[in-house]
């Protein structure tokens, strides 16, 4: 028997009486059923994936960080206890740091940056204010003068400083430069001189090789005694100099073995950016004579800064995971000076102390985000509307 | 003809087990070694990276493989993620492994979870073991565990402190005897140029870096100020409370004089590890070092050419000043306080790590139990063991009776007469002294050694904390695991592990 759309009186579209539908062959009906369902049928291996992948894991270590588990015995809930243990517990002195006596300086930095996160809430008050942004910037500035108070009572105050401090050392530390460098190189290879493309590609390389194989390499080359630049070393009279043993040129060698690993991705982007710049507004700043710098800062730079921005919060997000280098290289010494909080968390972990590792991760969660949110919105969105 | 052996053997296996004769027998020479009892079986092992350890297992697995058919696969992972990997792989349920290879004092927390394979019945089948051949310490207290064997070792370790005979002679100098002469031997031989490449060399030796193995060396310093009374005695615990013995001057004084040995050492000694310092060992250029007994042999390795004969060993330093358990003091030594001391002076050789040991996964199916029990057996045995110890690579130190008394194998292998028994002394002065500090052995004692005070040992290195400081953190961090695990439970275990049985 022919259905009723079989003899064309039901429009595409339009219902198909009740009566009709049933009397239709299976194999139809289920064709118009995927069809109808096809929506969620093509996008449901994504949310598979993303739930299998990503969410099962977030919400399992969530549940790691308020538990005690043993792998040889049962698991057990304790609350806050894991991250109160980072906080005020027996682990501050590693996440936080070791707090003494405020120092001078450190009272100083404490002031200012309380009055100038005060003067910074006032002035926003004072413009367009929203609730919303009045709140986000409220947790940006806690965590701002959070970390004000932990500066100044540890580094500031002669007092060394936990895997959150080393943490955001990499990241502004390693991050600005590797800014610096990277813009400076992409400049260099935008201009029109011999071999560009050559230089191009030997500056792009590091960023191919495997964290593992640049920590031994620089582990290797930062060998005063007997690595491969030892003889160098030893003839700029640092061959007794063990880098190794000192907290701050421990972490400098990290940052520069980082760096180095790291800089081709600015530069890459950047010099993308840079050669997208249309011709034509240069050249019209020449023929206005203006100078390089005035191009630089009135065109060029406008023009790249939506792109330098956001390369540098994709390298900021990186930057708070580094865990490779100081591995490799120090295995987080001398003492905890290197050790990063990812690499905090992968040593507990490796403990068996999944709740602590897992509250670490959590803890690293939102510093990073309160960061880079707090950047995005208040660096790159406003650059990128003034720009 | 093999399956029909394996499918007998496995019959038998499932109707009492009784399979390990004819396995044994079928080690036992060629021609008995035709019927490949276990084609088909494949040994997964875990241990550290080699060549250390790992390396001699591969090579006798190849042996193994065509003695009885069975696949032997080393996996290899950093020290620091062994326990760690293993005790997973076992606890979920994955049993990917079926042996692992690991510190024999690690064995304790996989025996109370159930982990382990008792090892009782294997032996008692076993006629190539030779049970009795293997030194008392490794047999009774690194092998055992709750009064059941549920480890083999292949490689004995006591730390000894080596000296370079010639540099020493050559100053007038003796071995130390104390922790105090041991840094002014230290301090007389910075310096100086030990190798004739016209460069300064260093008076001490020490690994020292995070993560690693560095914190034996401290407890081998510590031992002698802390326990006098014999090794029922431990270094580690208050015997009746478990409240940690750390927060002393004993500890203090240990972490200070092990920091004063890196103003002889190596500028980047903080960040060496253990190859690192066998390397600057090897290459001639340290007068005095803490180590296993690898070095021995690492001194006839063609790598150890500069240190070739001019090596000797010695029992570790002691300390004329010891611990007061109830003030937490230090006072002079006297016969009623040390009553092992020898001239005044109490000595506590440390059985840093009591050496690699195998246990057989015990969720394994029967016959791969049984085809791991005989491999670790095979590696275990005299024939076998009493050559690979004598090579330097292999990380095996001596842990048998037969290669602790004769000196044959070691002069063959390349040994002067005099060295071999100089470090054949020193290690057997260690093993016999009535004095010996037993590693820890409870359930969590990677945990209390290889994290917490791995950990505050490198901070004070760093100059981060002072000792008191580092003592304290321990003591707290200790108190910690001590109340996870159970602090009832975790003192039963350490007295037995002590040999208190009451």
């Amino acid at each position: 028997m022919a259905s009723a759309m079989d003899q064309g009186t039901v429009r595409p579209g339009s219902r198909i009486p009740a009566e009709t539908a049933i009397h239709r062959p299976l194999r139809v009906r289920l064709a118009e059923w995927l069809d109808g369902q096809s929506r969620q049928l093509f996008i449901m291996p994504a949310v598979v994936l993303i739930l299998i992948f990503s969410i099962f894991p977030l919400v399992a270590s969530l549940v790691l960080a308020f538990s005690r588990l043993r792998l040889t015995g049962n698991m057990r809930f304790v609350g806050f206890d894991n991250f109160e243990k980072q906080i005020f517990g027996s682990e501050q002195f590693h996440f936080l740091g070791t707090f003494g006596e405020i120092s001078v300086a450190g009272w100083v930095l404490i002031v200012a940056a309380g009055a100038a996160i005060l003067w910074w809430l006032v002035a926003y008050a004072r413009s367009g204010f929203t609730w919303a942004g009045f709140i986000g910037r409220l947790i940006t500035a806690a965590l701002g003068f959070g970390l004000a108070m932990l500066l100044g009572a540890t580094l500031l105050s002669g007092q060394p400083f936990g895997t959150l401090g080393v943490t955001l050392f990499y990241v502004f530390v390693g991050c600005a430069f590797q800014f610096a460098i990277g813009l400076g190189l992409a400049f260099l290879c935008a201009q029109p001189i011999r071999g560009r493309t050559f230089f191009r590609v030997v500056f792009f390389l590091p960023l191919m090789i495997t964290p593992i194989g640049v920590g031994y390499a620089f582990r290797m080359m930062a060998d005063t005694t007997k690595g491969p630049l030892a003889p160098a070393w030893q003839w700029l009279g640092l061959g007794d100099f063990a880098w190794a043993a000192d907290p701050w040129a421990a972490r400098v060698f990290i940052v520069v073995g980082d760096s180095w690993q790291w800089i081709p991705f600015i530069f890459v982007v950047l010099l993308a950016a840079l050669e997208n710049i249309p011709r034509d507004f240069v050249e019209a700043g020449e023929v206005d004579g203006a100078s390089r710098w005035q191009i630089f800062r009135e065109i060029t730079w406008p023009q790249i800064m939506p792109v330098a921005a956001t390369v540098l919060l994709i390298r900021m997000i990186e930057a708070f995971k580094i865990v490779d280098l100081p591995n490799i290289m120090t295995s987080g010494g001398p003492g905890i000076a290197t050790e990063s909080m990812t690499l905090h968390a992968f040593f507990s972990w490796r403990a068996l102390d999944l709740g602590e590792a897992s509250a670490v991760a959590y803890l690293l969660l939102f510093v990073t985000v309160i960061v880079c949110v707090s950047f995005f919105n208040l660096v790159v969105l406003k650059r990128v509307r003034t720009a | 003809m093999t399956r029909g052996i394996e499918t007998a053997l496995s019959r038998r296996a499932g109707t009492g087990g009784l399979t390990a004769v004819g396995l044994v027998l079928a080690l036992a020479g060629p021609a008995l070694a035709q019927g490949k009892p276990y084609a088909g079986v494949t040994i997964d092992i875990l241990t550290r990276p080699g060549p250390v350890i790992a390396q001699r297992m591969v090579e006798r697995g190849v042996e193994f493989t065509e003695l009885t058919g069975a696949e032997v696969r080393v996996h290899e992972v950093p020290f620091a993620e062994l326990f760690q990997k293993l005790l997973t792989d076992w606890a979920t349920g994955t049993n990917s492994i079926d042996v692992g290879v690991f510190q024999s004092g690690w064995g304790v927390e996989l025996q109370a979870a159930g982990l382990l394979e008792n090892l009782d019945p294997y032996i008692e089948r076993d006629d190539k073991l030779d049970l009795q051949d293997i030194a008392p310490y490794f047999r009774e207290y690194n092998q055992k565990i709750a009064g059941s064997t549920y480890q083999l070792t292949i490689d004995g370790d006591f730390h000894m402190v080596y000296y370079r005979r010639d540099v020493l002679e050559a100053l007038g100098l003796q071995p130390p005897t104390t922790w105090e002469e041991y840094l002014a031997v230290a301090e007389a031989t910075n310096g100086l140029d030990h190798n004739g490449d016209g460069t300064p060399d260093y008076g001490s030796c020490i690994f020292k870096k995070r993560n690693a193995q560095s914190y034996f060396a401290v407890q081998s310093i510590a031992a002698s100020f802390v326990q006098t009374q014999g090794t029922g005695q431990g270094i580690y615990f208050d015997l009746e409370t478990m409240e940690p013995m750390i927060n002393n001057e004993a500890w203090i004084t240990a972490f200070e004089i092990y920091k004063k040995t890196g103003d002889y050492g190596p500028p980047d000694e903080v960040n060496q590890d253990i190859g690192d310092t066998r390397a600057v060992v090897q290459a001639g250029r340290c007068a005095l070092a803490i180590d296993w007994g690898d070095i021995g042999p690492l001194s006839i390795d063609p790598s150890g050419e500069a240190i070739r004969d001019k090596m000797g060993a010695v029992m570790l330093p002691g300390s004329t000043r010891v611990l007061d358990w109830e003030t937490g003091q230090l006072v002079d030594c006297t016969p009623e306080i040390c009553p092992h001391a020898i001239n005044g002076v109490n000595h506590a050789p440390f059985a840093a790590f009591g050496g690699w040991s195998g246990g057989v996964n015990a969720a394994a199916d029967e016959l791969t139990r049984q085809a791991s029990y005989d491999f670790l057996s095979y590696m275990n045995q005299a024939a076998q063991s009493n050559v690979d110890v004598t090579i330097g690579w292999t990380g095996y130190n001596p842990y048998r009776n037969s290669q602790l008394e004769n000196l044959d194998p070691w002069v063959a292998a390349g040994f002067s007469p005099e060295f071999a028994e100089n470090y054949l002394g020193a290690i057997k002065a260690s093993l016999n002294h009535p004095n010996m500090a037993s590693d820890l052995r409870i359930p969590g004692a990677q945990q209390y050694t290889g994290v917490v005070l791995d950990r505050e040992h490198s901070r004070f290195l760093a100059g981060e904390i002072t000792a008191e400081q580092a003592v304290a953190n321990i003591e707290e961090g200790w108190e910690e695991i001590t109340e996870d695990f159970g602090r009832d439970e975790q003192l039963e275990i350490y007295r037995a592990s002590l040999g208190i049985t009451n």
